[in-house]
């Protein structure tokens, strides 16, 4: 199997008992949402997921080089 | 007790008090500052001279036990942009005016002679007082002088050395339950204060209350309301790591305007981020949640110590922190804090002083990332009023002018805060037809933009855009008229019950049956109204449009620019 070398940053609580940033290497067809679930976070807590500094879906598959970021709900302003 | 309009005429050094007209009644906040600051302001006034007025109002809310109802609308004709100005904070003062039976005070004309007087507002009236002792000092010296001075926990408006020399940055600065500082930050209002030659303004409302039609649906309806801003998300995480917690999510969308609005990410964004603060805050032993007014159920803000452990500043909030961090390249925290307290002191509105910091090193005035070469400027120079005090504290814009920059992030002369509108471009149609300016908080596409609240619309496309900033435009000018703070928007996006609560206690405190429309056509009213004064200012479209380089100059990471043509703009006011 391909493995593809991704990077996964956390923010806010999210990091708590986890991580800032990772690199990881993941299989064919792994998404957003499997990284999610694999870092046992709620996806009810997740407010935004950006993939390369850009909006994405818990249905996007992950590809190489990609930089994933997972965000709870905040706000400010 | 009654409402009643309170007028101070500093021409003749007399005040009244007046009948609330028919046209105002429905009015408070920002709607009530506009409407009056409209009636009675010529547009092509000089905002420093005589025929300007200073206008603040409560509320409609506010003095009453709602939660998050303590903010104060002050209002004028803005020296710094020309414009008609709104601008609104916290602190205890629009509580105490409103419980004085405060609807608005208005304060016009001006002294003749080089005298600085103080205003004492108790439900009897305004006293006008000659000050010395003050004058020159900074506002702490002011908060703390006049903790001696008066009896009891007045409420306390006042102005640093910034308005006392009519800045165009200089803020209006409003005592908070602590005895710290909120800021009516933006378009220069310190300056009208001071070009009336008023140094602070005591309240003081005995023992008034704010009258409830209806009492027991109006303690429903706020059971409702604060249950709404308590469960929702956004208002836990702004509790834990204040308005700061932005900076890491604007950096990773690449939006964060970085060494002058040069690129769209900071490489010390870890340094000077939400997350980060909060564990120094708790390292050093300061307060995670403050309150900046009595009531409030978010506490946003936050007690930041030194590294000794003593109190370096409070309500240190993402606009500041972003400015004097990514667009001025400081990745010290402690150099961040230091500059905040001294603008809070001074009277410096933190956005447009540290914008135009970024310009004056674009310009070679000081180089990127020098944060103890800011704090120096601002102790050195603008507190005390030399030649390059005076650019710097006029704004962006001016520093600018002075340096004959090209890339100076200003709209109407208001320096655009935290968020690329090349890259966040919903933000850039509310920086472009706001009637003040450059000014987030007008139309805070920011929360669908970037944060999913309300929906989502993709910030990189022009789809959408338009009808967001409206959208959001209006409602924030209803929102601004309630004294309630802003951030109540993000569970009145999210949260059914919310906004019907919020109605439910206007129509339990003033007996009234508004409805959703009604709340609609009055922010639809209130930037007609606003919009109609810039334009008898001299105002027209052409000055509804971002600065040339956000056209030409794309901005890293994305490399994108700001792709609105004037007429798709223009469609902005299609209401």
């Amino acid at each position: 199997m391909i493995k593809k070398r991704i990077t996964v940053k956390l923010f806010a609580y999210f990091r708590d008992n986890r991580f800032k940033q990772e690199d990881r290497e993941v299989g064919e067809n792994i998404t957003v949402g499997d990284i999610v679930d694999s870092l046992t976070i709620d996806r009810e807590e997740v407010g935004v997921l950006m993939l390369n500094s850009r909006h994405t879906e818990f249905s996007t598959c992950l590809a190489e080089n990609d930089v994933l970021a997972i965000f709870p709900v905040v706000g400010g302003g | 007790m009654a409402d009643k309009i309170y007028r101070v005429n500093m021409t003749d050094l007399t005040s009244t008090i007046e009948e609330v007209p028919a046209a105002w009644a429905g009015h408070g906040g920002r709607g009530l500052t506009s409407t009056i600051v409209a009636a009675e302001v010529e547009p092509t006034c000089h905002p420093l001279g005589p025929k300007n007025k200073l206008v603040f109002a409560p509320g409609l809310l506010s003095g009453t036990v709602a939660a998050n109802s303590g903010r104060l609308s002050i209002g004028a004709k803005s020296p710094l942009t020309g414009t008609i100005k709104e601008s609104n904070a916290g602190g205890t003062a629009s509580q105490l005016l409103a419980r004085a039976g405060c609807k608005a005070l208005i304060i016009e004309g001006q002294p003749k002679g080089d005298t600085w007087y103080s205003l004492a507002l108790t439900p009897d009236g305004v006293t006008i007082n000659e000050e010395k002792e003050l004058i020159g000092q900074g506002n702490f010296r002011v908060v703390e002088t006049l903790a001696k001075r008066l009896e009891g926990k007045p409420g306390i408006i006042t102005i640093g050395q910034a308005g006392e020399m009519r800045m165009g940055s200089a803020n209006i600065s409003i005592k908070d339950p602590d005895g710290g500082l909120r800021s009516s930050g933006r378009g220069g209002l310190g300056a009208v204060m001071g070009a009336k030659k008023i140094k602070f303004i005591a309240i003081d409302p005995k023992d008034g209350k704010v009258a409830i039609a209806n009492p027991e649906k109006f303690k429903e309806a706020n059971r409702t309301f604060a249950k709404a801003l308590v469960d929702h998300p956004v208002s836990q995480a702004l509790g834990q790591y204040g308005t700061n917690v932005l900076v890491n999510i604007i950096n990773e969308a690449g939006g964060l305007p970085t060494r002058n609005f040069s690129t769209g990410q900071f490489a010390g964004h870890e340094s000077i981020s939400g997350e980060t603060m909060h564990d120094t805050i708790l390292q050093r032993g300061g307060k995670i949640k403050h309150n900046c007014h009595p009531g409030c159920v978010i506490q946003c803000s936050q007690v930041f110590n030194d590294a000794k452990g003593e109190k370096l500043t409070s309500g240190f909030e993402y606009e500041s922190i972003w400015a004097m961090g990514a667009d001025c390249c400081v990745e010290n925290l402690d150099h961040i804090a230091e500059a905040d307290k001294l603008m809070d002191d001074i009277g410096l509105d933190t956005i447009e002083t540290s914008v135009a910091m970024g310009v004056a090193m674009e310009a070679g005035v000081l180089p990127f990332g020098d944060g103890a070469g800011v704090c120096r400027i601002l102790k050195e120079e603008v507190a005390k009023g030399t030649g390059l005090g005076r650019i710097i504290g006029n704004g962006a814009g001016s520093v600018g002018r002075a340096y004959g920059i090209t890339r100076v992030p200003v709209v109407k002369n208001q320096a655009i805060p935290a968020y690329d509108p090349r890259a966040i471009k919903g933000i850039g149609i509310t920086y472009a037809t706001s009637t003040q300016g450059a000014d987030h908080t007008m139309g805070y596409t920011i929360a669908t933009n970037i944060l999913n609240v309300g929906g989502k619309v993709d910030p990189l496309t022009k789809e959408g855009q338009v009808e967001l900033s409206r959208n959001l435009q209006i409602a924030t000018a209803a929102i601004d008229s309630t004294g309630m703070c802003l951030f109540i928007a993000f569970a009145a996006l999210d949260d059914a019950k919310c906004l019907p609560a919020l109605i439910d206690l206007i129509n339990a405190r003033f007996n009234l049956s508004l409805t959703g429309d009604d709340v609609v056509n009055l922010g639809k009213y209130i930037l007609r109204t606003e919009r109609a004064f810039n334009t008898a200012a001299g105002f027209t479209s052409a000055d509804d449009r971002l600065p040339e380089f956000f056209y030409t100059e794309p901005l890293p990471p994305h490399n994108v620019v700001f792709d609105f043509s004037g007429k798709e703009i223009d469609t902005f006011w299609n209401f």
